[in-house]
């Protein structure tokens, strides 16, 4: 069964998000969820961006007092 | 076609480059691109495990780097090697003149590499310079 996990990386700046992504999809399985938890702008362009690019499943990305959540799903 | 391999040429000794520098390398390596980072000249003290002395700040944007939470730009380098497979690659001359041993850098950096050898890499690379 897929997983659902928070990665935190709140006050972080770019692209210090995107490596805290990056490192918990290596520990992942295909078909979990990470929600990444971000206060960094750039992070929520540029991280769909990269999921993109490299062929993971960009799920939504949403705004909760000024903490954005973007959720990606791994796929290979 | 633009080339897939980028070589990161890092001499300057100031933060705001040294960052520059490593988001470029980092952000390239996990996106699939093949990275080689130079380290030389005022760059590579960092470099040397136990170097604890601080990037000097060239302007404005580097004080306000230095008291936000920005990641270090050795951390960048230590996940452009580890989660995207960059070769961070000291040069052989600065580190004769620095008079450091290879088992005196930090992990992550690769094998002393002369400018033979850098220029030969990169004949095929797109080359930043920092």
């Amino acid at each position: 069964m897929a997983d659902k996990k928070i990665v935190d990386g709140r006050g972080s700046f770019c692209p210090g998000p995107l490596m805290e992504l990056i490192a918990a999809l290596k520990s992942s399985q295909i078909g979990d969820e990470l929600d990444v938890l971000s206060t960094d702008k750039g992070s929520v362009n540029d991280i769909p961006e990269w999921v993109r690019k490299v062929g993971h499943e960009y799920v939504s990305t949403t705004e909760e007092g000024g903490v954005w959540h973007i959720v990606v799903r791994k796929a290979k | 076609m633009a080339s897939n391999k980028i070589c990161v040429v890092v001499v300057s000794g100031t933060r705001e480059r040294l960052q520059m520098a490593a988001m470029t390398a980092s952000v390239a390596a996990v996106s699939g691109q093949e990275v080689m980072v130079f380290l030389s000249m005022n760059a590579l003290p960092y470099f040397v495990k136990g170097h604890g002395a601080k990037a000097p700040n060239e302007g404005e944007m580097g004080q306000l780097m230095e008291n936000k939470n920005v990641p270090d730009f050795k951390t960048l380098f230590g996940q452009a090697a580890l989660l995207g497979d960059a070769k961070i690659l000291p040069c052989s001359m600065a580190m004769d003149v620095l008079g450091v041993e290879p088992e005196q850098m930090e992990s992550f950096i690769g094998e002393p590499t002369g400018l033979t050898r850098f220029l030969d890499e990169v004949r095929d690379a797109q080359v930043w310079t920092f």
